[in-house]
């Protein structure tokens, strides 16, 4: 397997503070990757970088071989990497059918295939296709953001939170559609509070503590680490 | 692409009916301007089509920029001048220079458009063709200057953006005011004797009102193409979420200057096309008041629709130059009326506004489009509860 993504000694500020003090990570092609960790740990600001929102202070990330650090997000996104952010931040006032073709803004081809494939991914999403994205539940606003960033065409798909504030049974569902998405062939890199779904869906993982990397494994160790069953999962060891 | 989705039939149907009422008003308009007879009533109506239709286009370039990209600009007066005064300077034939640039030994600019396309073109076809060019250049200078100072202004937010944008508004009229450029825009006083509707026509046949019409029709149909097309969903887009739409490969700059340039463009062509009505034009017309007019036509229509601007535009005009122009008279129904005295119409007119924005806040529209479309189904399903027709068929009927 070849390494998709790469990440090395990524320091960014973020909000006047130093956000991400040292960050190296890998994707492999084909792979889940989790990275795990607190409220404030500088996960979002990782994911942020990578997308080009946020330019960083030191550190270079890497994708498919070309150095992409300091990109602008267009052109980020037109070599194949999209996310679905923290909070889904769909377009309120857009329908759904308008929100998934924003989500292939910068695609001049044809989405009939692209847009039967997210419908098929989520029934829902076709039965409120003409409905505005603000008047979705939670859960069918997080399957519209990821949604919205699979219609690009992505090589690497990153996903910020998206278990936050959903029920336990969407959650789950969510996970599932996860794990269909990577099993087509694209690349993910999540990044979750909820650490038990999170290292149970995932390859390999990473755990970020005040904005270093503390800690990594596959996903299996991580969960059968005592640590990490203290600190994130709650378990008594 | 709107917000309810009809069927290939009520599509067809609705867009054959606002295809149908679109030309009986066009037919409408010629019968005003050259068979039906002059009287008080049509004296009246005519104007207030005219102003309506010109306003219409202004407010519905306003709307692309507030109400569809949400970069909330007031610096509609301002393009709106530039056009006006582009156009005008074109336009005035040589003849007249001397008499309009009386003051400035009859300026510099020593050609007129029209007149030159006259020359080959013929009286009508040359004046008709003039004009559109005329108008044209109009809104390309809006367009370049507001290319010019969208670089810095653009990089601000929201009330920063009012603020600086309305700014910039003033200073474009103090500008052309300035004497020391009167040589071309005759400083502070009138530009007049450049083709207004009244050049337009075939032979005998008069095309006053349906001129204005033609333009704004046109010029909307094009606003509304723009705002279905992929620019279109990637401004709503900006409006819904900058960093989402950043995210998903939107480039926020260049589409908030797309956005800022195209509106100006119209609110240029709309200046144009005021200087036209009014056959005289000054700087001093174009003051913030009638950027905030524009702004509460918007809102009062509904901030994202385009046919609620065109409603709107129309009340809006109606009511001001002609509806409660009784108001001002001092009589009612033959009984004089102590209090209905000159201003008291804008008195009613100020509680109409309040009334509107406290009790329709979201305007007559909101954010849905009239749609034939949609009273179709609404006609046919009478008893079962359809969705909230909205689609963007028969927008344009202006």
């Amino acid at each position: 397997m070849s390494e998709l993504l790469k990440i090395d000694g990524l320091k960014v500020n973020y909000g006047g503070i130093e956000a991400v003090k040292g960050v190296s990570l890998t994707v492999e092609e084909g792979q889940i990757v989790t990275l795990i960790g607190a409220n404030g740990a500088g996960k979002s600001t990782t994911l942020r970088t990578i997308s080009g929102l946020v330019k960083p202070r030191e550190g270079t990330i890497t994708f498919a071989g070309e150095n992409i650090t300091g990109m602008d997000p267009t052109e980020i996104v037109r070599r194949g990497v999209t996310m679905a952010p923290e909070g889904r931040r769909i377009f309120p006032d857009m329908t759904v059918m308008e929100n998934l073709r924003v989500g292939a803004y910068l695609r001049r081809d044809d989405l009939t295939d692209d847009l039967n494939r997210v419908f098929e991914l989520f029934p829902r999403l076709k039965e409120r296709e003409w409905q505005p994205g603000g008047t979705l539940s939670g859960g069918e606003q997080q399957m519209l953001a990821v949604g919205r960033a699979l219609m690009a065409k992505p090589r690497l798909i990153m996903l910020d939170e998206p278990s936050l504030g959903l029920a336990p049974l969407v959650v789950k569902s969510i996970f599932d559609i996860i794990r269909e998405i990577n099993a087509s062939g694209v690349t993910i890199l999540l990044i979750e509070q909820n650490a038990n779904m999170a290292l149970q869906v995932a390859h390999s993982a990473y755990v970020l503590e005040t904005g270093r990397i503390t800690m990594t494994g596959t996903g299996a160790e991580l969960l059968a680490d005592d640590r990490i069953r203290e600190a994130y999962l709650g378990k008594k060891s | 692409m709107g917000k309810t989705l009809y069927t290939p039939s009520e599509k067809r149907a609705g867009r054959v009916i606002a295809v149908v009422l679109l030309a009986a008003l066009y037919v409408l308009l010629f019968l005003l301007d050259n068979v039906l007879p002059q009287n008080s009533f049509t004296l009246m109506l005519i104007p207030v089509l005219k102003k309506g239709a010109i306003y219409s286009l202004i407010c519905v370039s306003m709307n692309l920029l507030n109400g569809f990209t949400g970069l909330f600009s007031l610096g509609q007066a301002g393009f709106m001048l530039i056009g006006a005064y582009a156009y005008a300077i074109f336009s005035i034939p040589k003849a007249q220079h001397e008499a309009v640039y009386q003051y400035f030994h009859g300026g510099v600019i020593r050609f007129s458009i029209p007149e030159a396309l006259q020359s080959v073109l013929g009286a009508d076809l040359g004046a008709f063709l003039g004009a559109v060019i005329c108008i044209i250049i109009a809104g390309l200078f809006a367009a370049g200057f507001a290319a010019l100072i969208g670089i810095p202004v653009l990089r601000l937010k929201s009330d920063y953006l009012a603020i600086a944008t309305l700014g910039f508004a003033e200073i474009i009229r103090a500008v052309f005011q300035w004497d020391g450029l009167g040589v071309v825009t005759n400083g502070s006083n009138l530009l007049r004797k450049y083709t207004s509707f009244s050049d337009i026509r075939v032979g005998s046949l008069r095309f006053t009102t349906v001129f204005p019409f033609l333009i704004a029709t046109l010029c909307i149909l094009l606003i509304v193409l723009l705002i279905n097309s992929s620019y279109g969903r990637a401004f709503k887009a900006i409006r819904d979420d900058e960093i989402a739409a950043e995210a998903m490969g939107v480039n926020l700059f260049k589409h908030k200057m797309l956005s800022f340039v195209i509106s100006s463009f119209f609110a240029g062509v709309g200046g144009a096309l005021l200087a036209m009505y009014q056959t005289t034009i000054q700087a001093a017309a174009f003051k913030t008041a009638m950027t905030y007019e524009i702004l509460l036509i918007v809102v009062i229509g509904g901030i994202g629709s385009i046919s609620g601007s065109c409603i709107a535009s129309f009340l809006f005009i109606a009511c001001n130059e002609w509806w409660l122009r009784f108001l001002d008279s001092g009589s009612f129904l033959g009984v004089s009326v102590p209090f209905f005295r000159d201003g008291f119409r804008k008195v009613v007119f100020s509680v109409i506004i309040m009334v509107v924005v406290l009790f329709f806040s979201r305007g007559i529209m909101g954010d849905r489009e009239l749609s034939f479309a949609g009273l179709i189904r609404r006609l046919k399903r009478k008893n079962t509860a359809a969705p909230a027709a909205a689609d963007e068929t028969g927008g344009d009927a202006s």
